[in-house]
């Protein structure tokens, strides 16, 4: 399977990674070589093993409904570079 | 050129748990900003999501209910897109395998034909945080955000494009809240988001198989928004198509002040989530000793429920559809219809006087301080003659006044309807004589001074007396 570097920009832009040219060449190549390695599976018949979504053979791994206490405001906005009224501020997300 | 529209549903629900979907911390609605978070909440590296059971029990209702097949086994995914209320930058949510699929939900069609409202899918999935414009403390470049809400679980039904009018969006939408009420899962209210609509659109020249372009209506916050939305949505459609333009697929906001739509400022990116199964999250198996539990554990749900009461009661249509409206009156119903000699009479006080005081007061049946055995004593005492209608309506005023019962405060205040003929007819001759024109007048036929002069007796005797033996002596005095 080969990779274009329009697959890696577009990858990128989706990500908000902003790469130089080199960067990009590097990557296409580099991302080329991790799908070329998986593509080994390929290699394999696979027609009878169904498709699963996990390694792990563990399933329902619940918690009971119970509420218990969590961050304090300060504690969760404590990393924030900008913070007013208790909230997290951002720049403006929305146009008119 | 005849159309018709298009339209499919994606409701969102809030699941009324105590906690949240992935974490411990309250999923309660409210509160100072940024108080109900915790690690996983607020996306913090190397934390690891657990299930609240409690949402998929409530999930699975949903989908008993809606007459889904629930899924044996069931997975999470994450959809990536980056927005400041999603910590993360993705959203856990259900792609391939969701926990209900492949149900339904009937309308009645404007021809008045049952229409299948074929439910696609229902998901688990969890809330993003608030994200604060509006308020004056937010500066003209910033927008503040709120991670209370960022967790809640949420489930979201998806239909099929099978709706052909706004009417029948809003039964569809009317049932959904009524069930999800009858099953306590969520309080039902899209003024506050616990229930949220967003509607797919699109029009077509009737007979026309293939669907037009469609575009996606937001921010409606009532289930009559919605049906206003989307008739607004279509004749905007139909015009634009009839002068020749194209439909442009967007997503438009409904502006319930202006009763317009207006187009949402168009996304730089196309849609691209990139779904994959989250790592984090393992499947959920629903056994059939799980279902079962379940099952067993749902109430009668609201059409069920009036089919009851039409076989059992006798009630007609009407009334049970009234009734059942909301579980708690269908609930408050039952009871006093149970202890009362008389169903239908008990409909009527509920629909009646009972609403009305409930409009008057904005309380809802269970604010209303009448228990149900109280109301059926009072209907009784009306059914069997001891007092009348009229003074029935007194006592009820007076029992939410005092808390007395209906029977005390009819021996305490002398309020026995007075049934005895000979005492009627002495209360008749005593209004005859002091209204001798009008009776004049009622002999020579002016029969509506009937009314008058029954009136006339119910106030000599202070509401008391049987209206249908005055009638009835008042009638042989012209014989």
């Amino acid at each position: 399977m080969t990779i274009s570097i329009e697959d890696v920009k577009r990858t990128a832009k989706l990500a908000r990674l902003e790469f130089s040219d080199d960067e990009l060449k590097n990557m296409t190549k580099e991302m080329g070589t991790i799908l070329g390695y998986v593509e080994k599976l390929n290699e394999l018949d696979l027609n009878d093993v169904p498709e699963t979504a996990h390694v792990l053979q563990l399933s329902n791994v619940f918690r009971e409904d119970e509420v218990k206490p969590g961050l304090s405001n300060e504690e969760a906005l404590a990393n924030a570079p900008r913070v007013k009224k208790g909230h997290f501020s951002v720049p403006k997300v929305i146009g008119e | 050129m005849k159309y018709e529209a298009v339209i499919g549903l994606e409701v969102h629900v809030q699941l009324k748990t105590q906690s949240k979907i992935f974490s411990a911390s309250s999923a309660e609605f409210g509160g100072d900003a940024n108080s109900k978070v915790d690690p996983v909440v607020i996306g913090m590296p190397g934390v690891l999501p657990v299930l609240n059971k409690k949402v998929v029990e409530y999930a699975v209702k949903m989908g008993m209910a809606t007459n889904c097949t629930i899924a044996r086994h069931s997975i999470f995914a994450r959809k990536h897109y980056f927005y400041p209320d999603l910590p993360k930058g993705y959203q856990i949510s259900q792609f391939e395998e969701p926990i209900c699929e492949h149900g339904f939900i009937e309308v009645n069609a404007d021809d008045g034909e049952a229409r299948k409202i074929n439910i696609e899918r229902i998901h688990l999935e969890e809330d993003a945080g608030k994200s604060v414009h509006a308020e004056e403390y937010v500066a003209k470049n910033e927008t503040l955000i709120d991670l209370n809400r960022a967790g809640v679980p949420l489930i979201e039904i998806v239909t099929e494009p099978d709706f052909r009018s706004p009417q029948e969006v809003y039964q569809y939408l009317t049932k959904i809240r009524q069930i999800v009420r009858y099953l306590e899962i969520c309080d039902g209210n899209m003024d506050e988001g616990s229930m949220r609509c967003d509607a797919n659109v699109s029009i077509r020249p009737v007979g026309q198989p293939e669907l037009g372009t469609k575009t996606e209506l937001k921010n409606m916050n009532s289930i009559r928004g919605v049906e206003r939305a989307l008739e607004y949505e279509i004749q905007r459609q139909i015009s634009a198509v009839a002068d020749g333009e194209s439909i442009e697929q967007q997503t438009l906001l409904w502006n319930a002040n202006k009763n317009i739509t207006v187009a949402m400022r168009s996304k730089e990116y196309a849609h691209d989530y990139r779904y994959f199964p989250d790592p984090d999250l393992v499947p959920v198996l629903v056994s059939d000793e799980w279902r079962n539990s379940i099952a067993e554990s749902l109430p009668e749900l609201p059409e069920a429920r009036k089919n009851r009461f039409m076989a059992e009661f006798k009630l007609p249509e009407y009334d049970a559809t009234v009734i059942t409206e909301e579980k708690e009156l269908a609930d408050y119903f039952e009871k006093a219809a149970l202890t009362s000699k008389d169903p239908k009479i008990t409909s009527n006080w509920i629909m009646g006087d009972v609403s009305r005081i409930l409009n008057d007061g904005k309380i809802t049946i269970s604010e209303f301080s009448v228990p149900p055995k109280g109301l059926a004593e009072l209907i009784n005492l009306v059914a069997d003659g001891t007092i009348s209608q009229k003074i029935g309506k007194q006592v009820l005023d007076e029992i939410l006044a005092t808390g007395a019962s209906a029977q005390k405060i009819v021996e305490d205040k002398g309020l026995v309807q007075i049934s005895d003929v000979s005492a009627i007819e002495s209360l008749v001759d005593g209004v005859l004589a002091t209204h001798p024109d009008e009776f004049a007048r009622f002999k020579n036929g002016e029969m509506k001074l009937m009314g008058f002069l029954v009136g006339q007796i119910m106030r000599a005797s202070k509401g008391k007396v049987n209206p249908k033996i005055a009638n009835e002596i008042l009638r042989k005095k012209i014989e």
